[in-house]
C-alpha cells in the first residue's frame, strides 16, 4: 500500500481541481506556508494575483477567508488537516455560523501519513467538522475523485471541509467513471448482498481488497466509496439495508464521532442492523513507515475482512 | 463644523439612552463597552462612513465590522438612530426571533457587516474585506472596531501582520482603549501595553485619540483620509461606562445590565 508508483494522492486532485475552477473569477486560494504539501502551489503559479500567502496562522486564514467570502469570493483555504483543527472555533463561529461559501482543504489527514508521526495524524477531523451545522464533510478516495468532487464544491452552498490524504494509492476511478461522482450520494464500487462495506479516503482500496479475499471464500461485498460523510447518503444506506442487512464502515479515522460513527447514529435511529466499524480505536498513532503504520492501528484490509464476517454473523445470529 | 459637532454628540447621547434601556429590558447585554465605543462609531457613521440606509446591501458600502461584537447595544442604537431599526427591535434584544441577537450577526440584523461572538476574529474579516475590495477595484473601505481586551487574542496580531505583509490601504482600526475586560481591569487580568507601538511595530500607521471628545475623533478621522498606504490603526482612550456615573470604570458593567432603579438614574444623567 506504500505509496504505488501509479494512481494518485487526493491531494494532487485537490490541486489540479482548482485550476479547473480558475475561470471563475470569484475563485481565491488561500495558503498558510503548506502550498507545495495541499497542492495549491499549482494555483499559485498560474495565478498569483488570486493566491493568498497568510503565512503560518491558520486562525487568520479562516477569518480572511471568510471576509472574502463575505465581499463575493469562493475561498478555497487549505492546510494540513491537523492544522485547520487549531482554528476550529473560526470555521465554526467565523465560517459556517454566518453561512460562507469558504471551502476548506485539510491535506495529509490520518494515520496514512506516516513518518511524520502522532502530531500530524489528523484522526478526529472528520468528526468535529461532520458536528458544524450545514457544513458539506467530504474525504475522497483518490486524485480522481478528490479533483472531480472539488470541482463540484462550486456548486454547493455554504462552507464545505474535505480531508486528502499525503499518499498515492491505487485509483479507484478512471476518467469515465469519475463522471459519475456526485457530492452528498455515495459511490458503489462493488455489488454483492451479504454485507455493505461503507469506506471513505484510503481505506476504499483496502474495502476492495478485503471484498476480493472475502470472494474467494463465497462471500459478496457491496463496497461504497462514502467519500461525502456529511450529508450522509441515508438513500442509499437504507437500500443496502435492505439488500445486504449488515454493514461495516473503514476509515483512516477515530472510530469516535467520523464515517463509522455518522453510520451508527443513522442505523440505531432507523434499522435494527448491525454494524462493525474498523478506524482508529481511540488511540493517537506515531511515527512509521506507512504500511506497517497502517497494520499496527488495524487499518488493513484483514481487519475489514473480519469485521465483515462478525457483522455477517451477527445478522444471522440474530 | 461646530453644528456637526454638536449634532454628533446628540446623537451619540441618544444612543446612550437605546443602550441602556435595550439592555434594562433584556435584563442581559453589555452595557460598559458599547457606552465606551459609542462616541467614534457615531463620529465614523457621521462622516466618513460611506454608506446607505436605503441600500443596506450596496456592494461599494464601506464595511464595518464590529469585532467586539458583544457591545451589540452600541450598534443596534447606532442603527436605530439611523432608521435602520425601530424602537421595537431595539426593545426586542436578546428574545426568540429578534433581528438584536445578543452578539452582532449579519444574517439577522441588516446593516451589520460580521457576525461576531469569539472575540479577537474581526480583523481577520476586516483584512479578507479589504482584500476583496481590491481585487474588485473598489473604493469601498473597511472599518474594525476592536476591544482593547480583545488584543490579548493572538489571531488579532496575525492579522495585523498579514494587513501589512499585503499592504492594504482600505482598512482601518479602532481599539476601543477602556481598560477593563470581563473580569477586571486589564492591569490586573493582562496589560498589553501600548497597543498603538504594537500596530506601528507591524507597520501600520497609528494615532491616539480621546474617545469621547467628538471634535478629535473627527479630526482623526479625516487625518485617515491622507494617509495612502498601510493599515491605520486609531487607538480610542475611552472610559467604560461613559456617560452613566455607576457604571463608569466599573467592571460589573462589563456584561451586566441596570436594573430599574439604575435605569431611572441613568435615564436622568443622560438626559
Amino acid at each position: 500500500m506504500s505509496a504505488p508508483s501509479i494512481g494518485g494522492a487526493s491531494r494532487d486532485g485537490y490541486g489540479k481541481a482548482l485550476l479547473r475552477l480558475s475561470d471563475d473569477p470569484r475563485v481565491v486560494v488561500l495558503e498558510a506556508d503548506l502550498g507545495k504539501s495541499t497542492k495549491s502551489c499549482h494555483f499559485r503559479e498560474e495565478f498569483p494575483e488570486r493566491t493568498f500567502s497568510m503565512g503560518i496562522a491558520e486562525q487568520n486564514m479562516m477569518l480572511v477567508a471568510a471576509g472574502m467570502a463575505s465581499s463575493g469570493k469562493v475561498p478555497f483555504a487549505s492546510t494540513f488537516a491537523i492544522f485547520t483543527e487549531r482554528a476550529f472555533e473560526q470555521v465554526r463561529n467565523g465560517i459556517a455560523r454566518p453561512g460562507l461559501n469558504v471551502h476548506i482543504c485539510g491535506s495529509h489527514g490520518g494515520i496514512h501519513t506516516g513518518t511524520d508521526g502522532s502530531s500530524a495524524q489528523s484522526i478526529e477531523d472528520l468528526s468535529i467538522y461532520r458536528t458544524i451545522p450545514k457544513m458539506t464533510v467530504i474525504h475522497p478516495c483518490d486524485d480522481l475523485s478528490a479533483e472531480e468532487l472539488t470541482v463540484q464544491l462550486l456548486g454547493i452552498s455554504g462552507p464545505s471541509y474535505m480531508r486528502t490524504a499525503r499518499n498515492k494509492v491505487r485509483r479507484m476511478y478512471d476518467d469515465q467513471s469519475k463522471l459519475g461522482l456526485k457530492i452528498g450520494v455515495g459511490s458503489i464500487l462493488e455489488e454483492g448482498s451479504d454485507v455493505a462495506i461503507i469506506a471513505c479516503g484510503v481505506m476504499v482500496e483496502q474495502a476492495r481488497n478485503a471484498a476480493s479475499t472475502l470472494a474467494n471464500d463465497g462471500i459478496e461485498c457491496t463496497v461504497v466509496d462514502m467519500h461525502t460523510i456529511k450529508p450522509l447518503d441515508t438513500e442509499l444506506l437504507a437500500i443496502l439495508s435492505e439488500r445486504c442487512g449488515c454493514f461495516v464502515s473503514a476509515e483512516d479515522h477515530s472510530v469516535i464521532g467520523g464515517l463509522g460513527g455518522a453510520l451508527s447514529e443513522w442505523i440505531t435511529t432507523s434499522k435494527t442492523v448491525p454494524l462493525e466499524m474498523v478506524g482508529v480505536r481511540d488511540r493517537f498513532g506515531e511515527s512509521g513507515g506507512t504500511s506497517e503504520l497502517m497494520e499496527e492501528v488495524g487499518l488493513t484490509s484483514e481487519a475489514i475482512c473480519q469485521a465483515a464476517r462478525n457483522s455477517i454473523n451477527r445478522k444471522n445470529s440474530s | 463644523m461646530e453644528d456637526r459637532i454638536s449634532e454628533l454628540k446628540e446623537m451619540a447621547r441618544l444612543c446612550r439612552i437605546d443602550i441602556v434601556k435595550m439592555t434594562h429590558a433584556a435584563n442581559a447585554g453589555h452595557p460598559g463597552g458599547s457606552l465606551s465605543a459609542i462616541d467614534s462609531m457615531v463620529a465614523l457613521y457621521g462622516t466618513i462612513m460611506r454608506f446607505d440606509t436605503s441600500n443596506p446591501d450596496w456592494d461599494d458600502r464601506d464595511r464595518f465590522v464590529m469585532s467586539k461584537g458583544h457591545a451589540s447595544p452600541a450598534m443596534y442604537a447606532l442603527l436605530h438612530q439611523m432608521g435602520v431599526l425601530e424602537e421595537s427591535d431595539l426593545m426586542s434584544f436578546r428574545t426568540l426571533g429578534s433581528v438584536c441577537q445578543g452578539h452582532v450577526d449579519m444574517n439577522w440584523t441588516e446593516g451589520v457587516d460580521f457576525s461576531a461572538g469569539s472575540l479577537g476574529m474581526g480583523l481577520s474579516f476586516g483584512l479578507g474585506c479589504a482584500l476583496s475590495a481590491r481585487m474588485d477595484a473598489s473604493e469601498r473601505r473597511i472599518w474594525v472596531m476592536l476591544g482593547d481586551g480583545e488584543t490579548q487574542e493572538g489571531q488579532v496580531w496575525e492579522a495585523a501582520m498579514a494587513a501589512n505583509y499585503h499592504n492594504v490601504n482600505n482598512l482601518r482600526v479602532i481599539v476601543d482603549r477602556n481598560r477593563i475586560q470581563n473580569d477586571d481591569f486589564m492591569e490586573v487580568q493582562m496589560e498589553i501595553g501600548d497597543i498603538g507601538a504594537k500596530f506601528e511595530s507591524f507597520g501600520w500607521s497609528s494615532r491616539e485619540v480621546d474617545g469621547h471628545d467628538m471634535s478629535e475623533l473627527v479630526e482623526a478621522l479625516q487625518w485617515t483620509e491622507n494617509i495612502d498606504s498601510g493599515p491605520i490603526a486609531i487607538i480610542a482612550n475611552t472610559t467604560k461606562g461613559k456617560g452613566v456615573s455607576f457604571m463608569e470604570d466599573n467592571p460589573e458593567f462589563h456584561g451586566k445590565a441596570p436594573n430599574n432603579e439604575e435605569l431611572g438614574i441613568a435615564l436622568e444623567e443622560l438626559s
